[in-house]
């Protein structure tokens, strides 16, 4: 019953956070970037499902959110014209029955096998959607893509989703119930079977589970929310374009789960939240943040293999024991160093890009034709690199001391 | 009919060679690591940059020999400090590390180069006509890339097949723990391997520039199509690769010169359908709008009904 109460009070939290948020951050920018967060949570959970719950890697996950995504606006045209006769906020239900339906239809071949197999299935699959949207042209509209208006349709409670706010509600409503089902699914059979498959799929074909049905159902549900998510995104923008379905994104979402972590529920939602944060916030500071992401992504991969939620939770152990105070020092004594050194480094960087232009760079003016600026930065950064580097053994001498089992601890644990 | 035949022929070969060194590197790596280099596409499109920078101060040829070798040195670098410490988390933070590369390596070349398209030019002196057939030249340049292709190709297949290097890496392939205990560096090797499948790929980058022009998204262009022939190639196989290279660029070639589509189908059957019916995109399909995607088309048929490829072996 504890945990129950526990795990209900991280739930209500959940939901206080997406109804709260509006009302701390409430700019029109902000408002659009929470609404890009809920389709990218959503988009990313989804995801999840596959690779860090059924072990599958995909790299054509975009279909499904794409496909949900045009049907969700040609069912918005369809209210306009008063075709169907029903209020926008079941959107994106479409939107995810549509995209189930396709990985029925792709799930039914693809999910043999999982590992490469099923990795360049899902990448031939991605290509061919992805072209065939710029050749059936009446329903993907080509390049333009498609558009319609979600004002149309009764209206919800009086609601009638003229502006961004309103459908952030909506969203968070969508938000709150797809991951809280995509919560369940994990604790259901079919979810642990899952989980089962993916670490040792003979052994599950042994006690009687056949992998390839287990693989299918998480394929389906995984498509399913992914569709909810593209049904989302068109209510939020109110067009689609096929490269919502492509390849760019179909990466993106690998991005944002494998950054968040894959192991973890939540990582993915960390994922889906830094993300996004970084494409709107650091895109007004600088063109180059679709490199600072590259080297974040290869960084976190070779680094973080489990992800920032892998890392928030490698302090679990210290924390439990009361040791994490011992460890904030020795952090701040290797990270200060650390973060001068990136700082030194996205300098250069800067300053290479604005050949021959004065700039700032926090704060301070910068020119690549002064070589005092040149020298300055590669002085900062190896004295960064050399301070990074001596204090290295000291974090992990305290790393392993804040984690280390005593006897008693092991015994304690055994039993 | 005969024209349009005999130069869709050449220009497909000249395709499936060029894909074949690209395949080839990633599929001895491959067969090496076990794992599939999403990056090796973006080593093709660094070999074309290198080259082109180096084309402006000490022309082609200095190019040809340069660009290859440091691309091929930034491949042993990324296989010795990043793969092999990713290796140690599975298949999959491989897979995604070489991914994340890919996007990298475009990034970069976009901050060093710039986003448009770069005036690579093929050398002058191959700037003749070969021969000339029912009035339409073939290029010497492209008889080169079939040169340099077919060479490297009958190089590759006897340093792998003849020499002692090649048994030492066929043989740490199959039986790494065996190879090591005979006295040689296995980890050397497997980044030699690297080095070397990407400097081939770096080749085809320089010699593939100045046709396929060279522009920062060269690499997602080829990237997943060369993935589709390692995959019907046979993963490992290298003479399955060969193949499918070939087939591969026959087919692309002769798809886009024909004109068949679903209306002479259609006809052939006796149906017509008007314009507006609401499926005409699918009645008006052609062959030539659809050449993109038969590769892919391909590679889930091969995928359903044959999963080892071509030549591939039976999984264990």
């Amino acid at each position: 019953m504890k945990t129950l109460a526990k795990k209900s009070a991280i739930w209500l939290a959940y939901l206080g956070v997406l109804l709260g948020l509006p009302l701390l951050f409430d700019s029109i920018l902000a408002i659009t970037i929470f609404n890009q967060m809920a389709i990218a949570i959503i988009f990313a959970l989804s995801y999840n499902m596959l690779l860090g719950q059924g072990g599958m890697l995909s790299f054509g996950h975009a279909v499904y959110f794409g496909l949900g995504g045009f049907m969700a606006v040609h069912t918005l045209v369809m209210i306009e014209y008063e075709t169907v006769y029903f209020s926008i906020i079941y959107i994106p239900l479409i939107g995810g029955l549509i995209g189930l339906l396709a990985a029925v239809f792709i799930g039914s071949f693809s999910t043999h096998k999982a590992g490469t197999v099923f990795a360049m299935i899902s990448l031939g699959i991605g290509e061919l959607v992805a072209a065939s949207s710029l050749i059936f042209v009446s329903f993907f509209g080509g390049e333009a893509g498609v558009n319609a208006d979600r004002t149309y349709g009764p209206a919800f409670f009086g609601i009638e989703f003229f502006q961004d706010s309103e459908i952030y509600y909506l969203g968070a409503a969508w938000v709150f119930i797809a991951t809280l089902f995509m919560y369940l699914f994990t604790q259901t059979p079919a979810g642990r079977m899952a989980n089962a498959v993916r670490d040792n799929p003979e052994r599950a074909e042994f006690i009687g589970y056949s992998a390839r049905r287990v693989r299918f159902i998480s394929f389906c549900a995984a498509g399913f929310f992914a569709g909810i998510a593209g049904g989302l995104f068109a209510l939020n923008y109110e067009f689609i374009t096929e490269e919502n379905l492509n390849a760019v994104t179909s990466g993106r979402v690998l991005l944002m789960a494998y950054i968040g972590g894959l192991g973890y529920f939540i990582g993915p939602i960390i994922g889906a939240v830094i993300l996004t944060l970084m494409n709107s916030l650091l895109s007004n500071y600088t063109e180059l943040w679709m490199l600072y992401l590259g080297i974040m992504f290869v960084l976190t991969v070779l680094f973080l293999p489990r992800g920032f939620a892998g890392f928030i939770m490698m302090h679990r152990t210290a924390w439990i024991r009361g040791k994490l105070g011992s460890l904030l020092l020795p952090y701040l004594i290797t990270g200060l160093p650390a973060l001068v050194f990136a700082i030194a480094g996205v300098a250069m960087i800067e300053m290479l890009h604005h050949e021959g232009e004065v700039f700032h760079f926090l704060g301070i003016p910068l020119e690549s034709a002064n070589l005092s600026h040149w020298l300055m930065c590669t002085v900062l950064a190896a004295i960064a690199y050399l301070g990074c580097k001596r204090s290295l053994p000291q974090l992990r001498e305290a790393w392993e001391s804040a984690n280390a089992i005593d006897e008693a601890g092991e015994e304690r644990e055994a039993s | 009919m005969l024209e349009v035949f005999i130069f869709s022929t050449l220009n497909g070969l000249v395709t499936g060679l060029l894909l074949f060194m690209l395949a080839s590197g990633l599929t001895l790596i491959f067969s090496m690591m076990g794992v599939l280099n999403f990056a090796h596409a973006s080593f093709y499109m660094l070999g074309a940059y290198f080259a082109y920078s180096i084309s402006l101060h000490l022309g082609f040829w200095m190019g040809l020999i340069f660009a290859p070798l440091i691309v091929g040195i930034l491949g042993a670098v990324v296989e010795r400090f990043a793969l092999r410490r990713v290796h140690a988390h599975g298949h999959v933070a491989e897979l995604v590390f070489t991914f994340g590369l890919a996007f990298l390596i475009e990034e970069a070349v976009q901050f060093f180069w710039g986003p448009d398209t770069k005036n690579y030019q093929s050398p002058d002196i191959l700037d003749f006509p070969l021969f000339t057939l029912f009035g339409q030249e073939f290029s010497a340049y492209r008889g080169f890339m079939i040169a340099i292709s077919v060479g490297i190709f009958i190089g590759l297949y006897y340093v792998l097949t003849r020499s002692r290097i090649g048994i030492i890496i066929q043989a740490a392939i199959t039986h790494p723990h065996t190879v090591a205990n005979l006295g040689h560096n296995v980890p050397f090797i497997f980044m030699g391997v690297f080095g070397v499948g990407t400097a081939l790929a770096g080749v085809a980058g320089v010699i593939a520039g100045p046709v396929l022009t060279t522009f920062p998204g060269m690499a997602v262009v080829l990237g997943s199509i060369v993935f589709v022939i390692v995959v019907i190639g046979g993963l490992g196989s290298l003479g399955g690769a060969f193949i499918a290279s070939l087939l591969i660029g026959l087919l692309q070639s002769y798809a886009i010169a024909s004109n068949v589509g679903m209306p002479d189908l259609l006809n052939l059957v006796g149906l017509e359908f008007s314009r507006d019916h609401p499926l005409t995109d699918l009645w008006t399909l052609t062959l030539p709008q659809i050449a993109p995607i038969l590769p892919f088309l391909l590679l889930v048929l091969v995928l359903i009904f044959r999963p080892t490829g071509i030549a591939g072996k039976r999984e264990q």
